[in-house]
């Protein structure tokens, strides 16, 4: 037996596996010795040296066998532990069933499913790092690291499939074959380009970022009932959220909303600021204003009939109803646009037109 | 010499002679080896297990945060499959039927509904939903405190810097994942999201207003974006963040993890427990862990309680209204922006107050992506780095990174102004002129300080290396002189302290025609900036100095 | 066959049928209707003089402690708004909690301990009320939470919640304001609140919400106060921000708190 390994058992290679199993503050191993800018970096000739591995320090487990049982004890009752709350998982999710229109039987569904379901979880999980940091051998084990980069032969062996493939296939030198590739290469993905513009629909959208839903003679009606708003409807200090009548009959409700939505403020026409070319688009202190942020497009609808501010709980833009809802604070840049209104012969609020600027957030083409 | 061969012939032929005979294999381990032998001769797989099988992981906290990010992942992937059986990613409108009372007989999208339904009328449905949205935001959370862990110890040094650029993608890949999770169930919370990313996809120049109507197949809201967002949400982002993910753990594996400077590890070994069986019981053990925590919060904590906000609707809005966590640097940015800055220019219309915040945040997290590159070039060191620096030892790298944390939190204060305002008593429009304040001065003092509090902890560092702690035990001298006993480190205490590298400006020279490069330039500032304060590791010539001075 | 219909028919003979209960709110409505026309009948008389003395205990209280800001003839002064025409709701919102008489100026009346007795504040806004016509104390009809809590959420969402957060939460306005918090608050202030618009909240009249509507939106509210969030804690029903705070502070919080367990040597 012991004479058929005589040829290899050199003691340079008993010494070695020896080096790289426990050694390891000096087990420099020098897989190449490349020489590598440090760059910036300072070495010195006097620099400490790693003084190696610690004495290794044993556990209550590994000394004590009591101990060595306890823990073993304590995994497994953890993983027990695990089997009852799957179990009670299973038997939760039958004894507390939802019954509809009841939100605590939900809400015990959830909470005992979920308990359950927790337990045996971390019964596993806990049992198995217990097991692991008690009873697994804790001694460090040291493994050496090599350079990242391949060893030179391998290196030489890869250039030299490149280099066969380039002379094989004649990529370098046929340079015809090889531009008119990659001419063809970057033009394949235009198709894909193209095949995304039925993503939307045929038209122009800045036709439609211009204009809503409000027309000359469009009643104001409530969202969301869409009932009509009279100009007695509305006393000082009220806010009505306003929708286009015939709104809820649209073929694109939310679309249409998204733009049209408006709120309708009643102030005292004393505090009231208007520029004369727009005295005629409010109505007895009833102001109209365009309801979508010119910032980002959230509904502005926090008014403050004291101060009458309109404040955007997104960004926290402010609007100054009183003086053409111009920006008083934060980051959006334009006044809110105002609906022109009027009332017509019963009485109800109606539009003048259309807004007479796109609503909402701005774009590239807004002012074209 | 014979007496060396004959030992090691021996202990071989021990152990070659002893396994057929002295062990009888019982039925179990037979059929363990048949399915084993079973297996390898069809997929060779007894290579990867000796290959793989005791490699060795280093212990430490802090390199379980990465874990803590798989292991999310993979409760969403399995919480996020129990919901697609369920949801039905269509914007028709129906009419709600299902059991929440005050939700009855109201107009919305099938989406809604049927995550109503989850929520309601599927048993457990409302837990896998919960579950599914804390493993989320558990997923971006850690990734994002596993990218701090690794900025801070200067993790990714060479040859890391590709794994650390596709890291940063999965991080990029999981918001995405989170914000078009977080649109899905078109509530009114997250159509407003939307109607936030329309506002801002139409700021963009040239291109937004088309961006806009492509992405959302017409005029905002349009009938497309839960479907398109649903196919991102359950496709294309998981099969690239899957992909990501796997090269991410490849690289892991080829460049073996990093390990924090101690006695005996060195930069050419890895010391630790190997795969099999502590890592992989401790791993193991851990991704129940992981999960049972999620499922705990999940079973006792509502998120996103949407039958609160009802179906999106354009005209309603609710206060408080507020991205998930990781988009809130976004949108604190939006609310940070002062008023006025937009212009029209030629006719076009020149949004400056979404670009800015756009670009802005942009080149934060560019900077984010290459930094690694960029501390390479200046450094110009081409080792490789696998000891994990201690923060404080790189105090210029660990100042820039408190800075960009700070820098990140206030934005992500803007994005609760109003909540910081309501709770803390204060007005709004003071909260965010202190924060617009704050975004640029926060981020220097924090620097400053971190990078003061660096070297002196580096100094202090110095001092116990060289003249030991104090040992809180005072002697009086035969001259009546006081002192008090320093007791030194021992070896290996001390070698912690004394093992990091040091670098030094880099002096700018001319080249071979007399001139001095931009770059050169560049470089040598950036090096001076990072290197000219800097406390230098103790060496054996200073220990023999204090030594002798000592004496 | 025969089989099943009967156990049908045993379960819906367990639940109390439709017709039982209305043919319940018949009775009742029928004795308590009864029973107030006896009283009224009987009572008017008495009524007027009872009106009469509260009016003049509520002149007294009011020179006392309003008149300084709002006037002696309640036509309000710098220090306060008018008070002509505001009607008994108002005063009775404002004093019942507690925002009045002020503590101190600031931006906004706050909520507070009620200075007054009841019958005090009865006195005020009778008083007040007396002046000037205007919102009077909401119907009983309208505060009993019985109406549409469907519909009552989507008026609240449109009309409420950008203030008061959809799950009145309550939320921040500009220069230091905020809406407050509606959880708890009493039927009948919010009933009042919305017809009266105190402080810097909009008016709701009865043309904008129908006092059905108001009913319908008290309904859902008083839903939200008893039914606690089916998913567990709620966590203030603020949102994503306490969502992200708690997955933060908590949930990696505890979960750093294992990888320190798990990667410290055993003992």
């Amino acid at each position: 037996m012991a004479q058929h390994d005589d040829g290899v058992a050199t003691p340079d290679g008993v010494t070695a596996p020896d080096a790289n199993d426990t050694a390891a503050g000096s087990a420099i191993a020098k897989v190449e010795a490349r020489e590598v800018s440090p760059g910036l970096g300072v070495t010195r000739p006097d620099t400490l040296v790693n003084p190696g591995f610690p004495p290794h320090r044993a556990r209550l487990t590994d000394t004590d066998p009591r101990k060595e049982k306890r823990a073993e004890r304590q995994v497994s009752i953890l993983f027990f532990l695990s089997i009852i709350g799957s179990v009670l998982a299973v038997a939760a999710y039958i004894a507390f069933p939802i019954e509809p229109g009841n939100m605590t039987s939900v809400r015990m569904n959830t909470l005992m499913l979920g308990l359950g379901i927790t337990l045996g979880l971390l019964g596993i999980g806990i049992g198995a790092v217990h097991w692991a940091k008690a009873l697994m051998s804790d001694v460090e084990i040291v493994e050496s690291r090599h350079g990242t980069r391949g060893s030179d032969a391998t290196r030489a062996k890869a250039l030299e499939v490149f280099a066969l493939g380039n002379k094989e296939s004649g990529f370098g030198r046929r340079s015809l074959i090889r531009n008119s590739l990659i001419g063809a290469l970057v033009l394949t993905p235009i198709p894909a380009v193209v095949l995304f513009r039925d993503l939307a629909p045929a038209e122009d959208p800045v036709p439609l970022l211009k204009h809503t839903m409000w027309e000359k003679g469009t009643r104001l009606t409530r969202d969301p009932s869409g009932t009509p708003i009279r100009a007695s409807d509305i006393t000082i200090g009220s806010a009505f959220h306003v929708i286009p009548d015939g709104l809820n009959d649209s073929e694109h409700k939310l679309e249409e909303k998204a733009k049209a939505a408006v709120l309708v403020m009643r102030l005292d026409p004393a505090d009231l600021v208007e520029r004369p070319e727009r005295a005629e688009w409010s109505y007895d202190g009833i102001v109209a204003y365009s309801k979508i942020c010119t910032h980002v497009g959230c509904p502005v609808a926090l008014y403050e009939q004291q101060t009458h501010h309109l404040l955007c709980p997104c960004h926290q833009s402010q609007f100054d109803v009183a003086n053409h809802a111009e920006v008083i604070f934060g980051p959006a840049k334009r006044a809110l646009p105002q609906l022109p209104i009027a009332v017509d012969s019963e009485g109800y609020l109606i539009a003048q037109s259309d807004f007479l600027e796109p609503v909402g957030p701005s774009f590239w083409e807004r002012e074209l | 010499m014979t007496s060396t061969d004959t030992h090691a012939g021996t202990t071989t032929g021990a152990t070659g002679n002893a396994a057929p005979s002295a062990v009888v294999p019982t039925r179990g381990a037979r059929f363990t080896g048949a399915a084993a032998n079973y297996i390898d001769e069809r997929t060779s797989i007894s290579g990867l297990v000796k290959e793989v099988g005791r490699k060795i992981f280093p212990d430490h906290w802090s390199f379980m945060l990465g874990e803590v990010a798989l292991y999310s992942f993979v409760v969403i992937l399995l919480s996020g499959t129990f919901l697609t059986f369920f949801f039905e990613a269509s914007m028709v409108p129906v009419e709600y039927d299902g059991s929440y009372v005050p939700l009855k007989g109201i107009e919305m999208s099938a989406a809604m509904a049927s995550s109503l339904d989850i929520s309601f009328d599927i048993r457990g449905g409302l837990l896998m939903r919960q579950v599914h949205h804390w493993a989320a935001l558990l997923f971006v959370a850690s990734i994002g405190l596993h990218m701090l862990r690794v900025f801070f110890t200067g993790a990714y040094r060479k040859p890391r810097e590709i794994n650390w650029l596709i890291g940063f993608v999965l991080f990029i890949l999981a918001m995405a994942e989170g914000f078009t999770g977080y649109s899905l169930p078109d509530d009114l919370l997250s159509g407003n999201g939307l109607r936030i990313i329309d506002g801002m996809v139409k700021g963009i120049p040239v291109a937004g207003t088309w961006v806009s109507y492509l992405l959302f197949g017409g005029e905002f809201p349009g009938t497309e974006i839960i479907s398109r967002l649903y196919v991102l949400h359950i496709l294309i982002l998981p099969a690239i963040l899957v992909a990501a993910l796997g090269v991410h753990l490849l690289l892991l594996i080829i460049n073996k993890h990093t390990q924090f400077a101690g006695p005996g590890k060195t930069n050419d070994n890895v010391v630790g427990a190997p795969i099999m069986p502590v890592f992989a019981a401790k791993a193991g053990g851990f991704f129940f862990i992981v999960f049972g925590v999620i499922v705990l919060i999940a079973a006792t904590v509502t998120i996103n309680p949407i039958w609160n906000y009802g179906p999106y609707d354009p005209s309603p809005v609710s206060a408080g209204t507020q991205p998930d966590w990781y988009i809130g640097f976004a949108d604190g940015a939006l609310r940070l922006v002062p008023p006025g800055l937009e212009f029209v220019i030629f006719g076009f219309t020149v949004s400056m107050n979404i670009l800015i915040p756009l670009v802005g945040l942009g080149l934060f997290i560019a900077v984010v992506a290459f930094y690694p590159f960029i501390e390479a070039w200046m450094t110009g060191d081409k080792r490789e780095h696998h000891i994990a620096d201690r923060p404080r030892n790189a105090p210029t790298r660990t100042a820039i990174g408190a800075a960009g944390v700070t820098f990140y939190a206030v934005l992500w204060a803007a994005a609760s102004s109003d909540l910081i305002a309501t709770h803390f008593y204060v007005s709004i429009e003071s909260v965010i002129h202190t924060l617009q304040a704050l975004l640029f001065i926060a981020p220097v003092v924090a620097y400053q300080v971190t990078k003061r509090v660096c070297l002196a902890l580096q100094k202090k560092d110095r001092e116990i290396a060289l003249h030991g702690f104090e040992s809180g035990r005072i002697v009086r001298l035969p001259g009546g002189e006081y002192i008090e006993v320093h007791e030194q480190l021992d070896d290996y205490e001390r070698w912690k302290l004394v093992s990091y590298n040091e670098y030094k400006p880099l002096m700018i020279r001319p080249d071979a025609n007399g001139k001095i490069s931009v770059l050169q330039r560049v470089r040598g500032g950036l090096s001076t900036w990072f290197f000219e304060d800097r406390i230098s590791p103790v060496t054996s010539t200073d220990i023999e100095r204090s030594h002798d001075s000592s004496h | 066959m025969a089989k099943s219909t009967s156990s049908t028919q045993k379960r819906r003979s367990g639940r109390r049928s439709p017709l039982a209960s209305i043919a319940l709110i018949v009775v009742g409505l029928l004795s308590t209707g009864g029973a107030y026309a006896l009283f009224t009948t009987a009572a008017t008389a008495e009524t007027t003089v009872a009106h009469e003395q509260l009016t003049e205990e509520g002149s007294k209280l009011f020179a006392a402690n309003c008149a300084t800001c709002h006037g002696l003839d309640l036509a309000g002064t710098e220090a306060g708004p008018s008070l002509i025409g505001v009607g008994e709701a108002s005063v009775e919102f404002q004093v019942a909690t507690g925002r009045m008489p002020m503590a101190q100026s600031g931006p906004q009346a706050e909520e507070k301990p009620v200075q007054f007795t009841e019958e005090q504040i009865e006195a005020l806004y009778t008083y007040v009320g007396a002046q000037a016509p205007g919102p009077g104390i909401p119907d009983e009809e309208y505060l009993a939470a019985d109406g549409d809590a469907a519909l009552g959420a989507e008026l609240f969402r449109i009309n409420c919640a950008m203030c008061h957060n959809v799950a009145g939460a309550g939320g921040a306005l500009t220069e230091g304001k905020f809406a407050p918090s509606l959880t708890g608050v009493s039927a009948q202030h919010i009933y009042e609140a919305m017809v009266t618009g105190p402080q810097n909240m909009p008016v709701f009249n009865d043309e904008n919400i129908s006092p059905e509507d108001k009913a319908n939106i008290i309904t859902y509210l008083t839903y939200l106060d008893e039914n606690p969030s089916p998913g567990g804690l709620s966590l203030g029903n603020l949102g994503p921000v306490s969502e992200g705070l708690f997955i933060w502070i908590f949930g990696l919080g505890a979960i750093v708190a294992i990888t320190v367990w798990l990667t410290a040597k055993s003992n």
